[in-house]
């Protein structure tokens, strides 16, 4: 067959201009942090890209200061209709500044700048700008009369979608009427900085929103802290234990939004094009680096072999590398931990007796990357099918009946996502029925929305992000 | 003629539709509002514990299968049955929680009301809590509320019968099964409300109670990993603790009050949606 071979098509990253030093956003202004400054590192080629302060607990404490006054003295008090036109400014000064996002993210994270151009900074605009309408219109929320904000929101992200976990955290949070302190992942920091001089550009009052950079010791100081009323934490499921028990017998709420490993249930009358195309979406989408990604494929048995060398085909056309490339379709892997992480439970996947297959290809030689992999052979026992791995690997499973399905896909203590491809609407509507996860994508998969609830079953944390359900996170009955 | 002898009711636990005995063997003698013995009544294990969440397990994929009419009917089948027993509740009620019979009377009618309250709400959940969300694109996408599934429940220390009802009926609105810890001073309104459950079509294994110290089984409740959520307000000094272990299987937590509230208030919906999950469904629509 003659291949075509693409051209690179890189992005400039001329937009985007990059400090040697970040430093903390707090009560309105940059300021130095009391730790030891990290490094951020684009994981495509290992440049450091900038210095970061890291937030002591003496540091976390003036932002809770900075967001406790403003939570009294102007947020709290202001008209609701004032706190979303902020909020809308917010969200055009993201759209005005979009490219400059798009690249920030890419450099810092390693997805590609496809997906960062046309699913993170949109997203996260439309997230603002969806909850900005929210303000003053509280009282239809469904938490009565006249439901109130809980105070200070200390929130805590991952680094798979820094800026899009920032406004999914950031946004609600305001409109409600709250005041946020907010500690970004320690290998992704920029986006979030470069979201705190948007605060700066909309005039966004001092001490609404707070970004203190830092590690996991300035993420549990932020989570500790006895003056924070609510905590909102993205990220693993062990984590999001140690949070749950930390908050136990205080006064705190808190919504969790974990980790997962979905299935992605393939019928014998799918589409098999259609189907291959979202298991690919599914699993290959940002790296893996999803919480609700379909890394477990069920294939009613039938048409295992049919789907599974289609699959493989498709998966032989996709292009892994630079992730500035508006051809690449699998970019870098985040950090080396989350490159030998995924290493380790591959290797645990062929010593436990599964079959690997990867495509052809040579990956670059600078940078942290990992070929897009699918293992079959697979039983539901095997630690690839139990695990999350958080990267590109795809674990093939089978199933003969509906029942068998819906009891293999059930079979996890996650319940965050799932995803069912079938010609036949009765079919589709009773498995969703009973698949135990909060999404549940049906012949498509990874759509979000701010309209559209998401979070977890199980072991997948608590509360929803988006929707009206999404303002009881940040919201009390009056 | 002598007075006729009274018949005296052996008080048992409630689980998986059947009153078995503790498997312990133990008893525990119950007084009431003077001091006067009662009755002796069984004092659940962690045995009987893992037992009831064992029925409530089973007892999950059809309660939450049912029909929400259905679920309605059962509900108010309770509150039917219950009004027909009111004087032998209000008694009950009067004797262990030392109130006048009017007082008593007025908190059986209140338990009874809170059931029929209860039963209305389950086929108008879906319509409040969820909804069809306008996503930005050609897809149909919907959020409908989804019982978290089996429930412990450490049911009010002070109000034995209106506390009761007041944390159980919630519970099994929303489609849960629950596994219920009663006051352990008054133990025997819980008792008697299981004779109701049992002749009220309220399938087996759907609602399970427990005599005994909530102190002793709480925490066991609280670890098991085939529990989904737990409601504390009954937990007393042991809340945090309790709280701490569910957070080792991410349970679902409704936190104690800092006082037994009045039950005699509206509870709107804050007793349910604790144990509700919302379940979005997406499908792109094109012809």
């Amino acid at each position: 067959m003659t291949v075509f071979e693409y051209a690179p098509a890189p992005e400039s990253r001329s937009i985007v201009t990059l400090r040697s030093h970040y430093g903390l956003f707090v009560d309105g202004e940059f300021t130095d942090g009391g730790g030891t400054p990290l490094k951020t590192v684009n994981p495509a080629t290992e440049e450091v890209l900038g210095e970061v302060a890291v937030g002591t607990d003496a540091d976390v404490d003036r932002a809770v200061r900075a967001a406790r006054k403003a939570f009294t003295r102007v947020w709290g008090p202001m008209r609701p209709a004032d706190r979303g036109k902020y909020l809308f400014r917010i969200a055009r000064l993201l759209q005005e500044r979009a490219r400059e996002f798009a690249v920030l993210e890419t450099l810092d994270n390693g997805k590609p700048i496809t997906e960062s151009r046309d699913v993170d900074v949109p997203l996260a605009a439309a997230h603002f700008f969806y909850h900005a309408g929210w303000a003053d219109k509280l009282e239809h929320a469904g938490l009565g009369p006249a439901p109130r904000p809980l105070g200070v929101a200390g929130q805590v992200i991952p680094w798979n979608f820094p800026l899009l976990m920032l406004a999914w955290k950031v946004a609600p949070a305001l409109a409600a009427g709250n005041t946020v302190v907010l500690k970004p992942a320690e290998t992704t920091p920029l986006t979030a900085l470069l979201f705190a001089e948007v605060c700066q550009q909309a005039d966004l009052p001092p001490g609404v929103v707070n970004i203190v950079t830092g590690a996991g010791d300035t993420g549990r100081a932020v989570v500790e802290h006895a003056d924070v009323d609510k905590v909102a934490f993205t990220g693993s499921t062990e984590v999001g234990k140690q949070i749950a028990r930390s908050v136990a017998g205080t006064r705190k709420s808190l919504t969790l939004e974990l980790g997962g490993k979905a299935a992605n249930i393939v019928f014998d009358d799918a589409p098999i094009d259609q189907a291959v195309e979202g298991v690919v979406r599914g699993i290959f989408f940002n790296q893996g680096h999803v919480c609700c990604a379909g890394s477990r494929l069920l294939v009613q048995e039938s048409v295992h072999d049919e789907l599974v060398a289609s699959l493989q085909r498709r998966i032989g056309t996709l292009r892994v590398g630079d992730p500035l490339d508006k051809n690449t379709d699998v970019g870098a892997i985040n950090s080396p931990e989350q490159l030998a992480r995924i290493r380790e439970l591959v290797g645990i996947g062929e010593a436990e007796g599964a079959q690997v297959w990867q495509p052809d290809g040579e990956l670059p030689e600078r940078g942290n990357w990992f070929k897009p992999t699918v293992f079959t052979d697979v039983t539901p026992a095997h630690r690839i099918a139990r695990d999350e791995v958080f990267g590109p690997v795809l674990s093939v499973l089978t199933f003969r009946t509906p029942d068998e399905a819906v009891a293999k896909a059930n079979n996890t203590t996650y319940g965050l996502s799932a995803g069912i491809w079938s010609e036949k609407g009765s079919r589709i509507l009773a498995v969703a029925d009973q698949l135990r996860a909060g999404v549940v994508w049906a012949n498509t998969f990874n759509q979000f929305d701010p309209t559209s609830p998401f979070g977890g079953y199980k072991q997948s944390g608590y509360g929803r992000e988006g929707g009206r359900t999404g303002l009881r996170a940040y919201l009390k009955e009056s | 003629m002598s007075e006729r002898l009274e018949v005296r009711k052996t008080y048992k636990l409630y689980v998986g539709g059947k009153f078995p005995r503790s498997e312990s063997g133990r008893t525990y003698p119950v007084a009431d509002g003077r001091g006067h013995f009662v009755a002796n009544a069984a004092k659940a294990s962690r045995k009987d514990a893992r037992d009831a969440v064992v029925a409530a397990r089973a007892a999950f994929a059809g309660w939450s299968g049912a029909t929400a009419y259905n679920r309605g009917q059962v509900l108010y089948r309770v509150a039917e049955v219950m009004e027909g027993r009111a004087a032998q509740f209000a008694e009950e009620v009067a004797a262990g929680e030392g109130l006048s019979a009017a007082k008593a009377r007025a908190a059986v009618d209140a338990a009874v009301d809170r059931w029929v309250w209860y039963a209305g709400w389950t086929d108008k959940l879906a319509a409040v809590l969820g909804g069809t969300n306008p996503v930005a694109g050609p897809y149909f996408d919907f959020s409908v509320p989804e019982p978290s599934g089996v429930v412990a429940v450490l049911a009010p220390q002070r109000s034995s019968l209106l506390g009761l009802v007041s944390v159980l009926a919630p519970v099994l609105a929303t489609g849960c099964t629950a596994v219920v810890v009663s006051s352990l001073q008054r133990p025997l309104p819980a008792i008697t409300l299981s004779e109701v459950l049992a002749t009220s079509d309220v399938p087996g294994g759907v609602a399970n109670l427990l005599t005994g110290d909530a102190a002793e089984i709480g925490p066991w409740l609280a670890e098991h990993a085939d529990v989904d959520g737990i409601d504390l307000t009954g937990a007393g000094t042991a809340a945090m603790e309790l709280e701490r272990s569910a957070a080792g299987t991410l349970k679902r937590v409704l936190r104690a009050p800092a006082d037994e509230p009045d039950w005699t208030g509206d509870p709107g919906l804050s007793r349910m949606t604790p144990f509700l999950e919302t379940k979005t469904v997406w499908h792109p629509i094109g012809v």
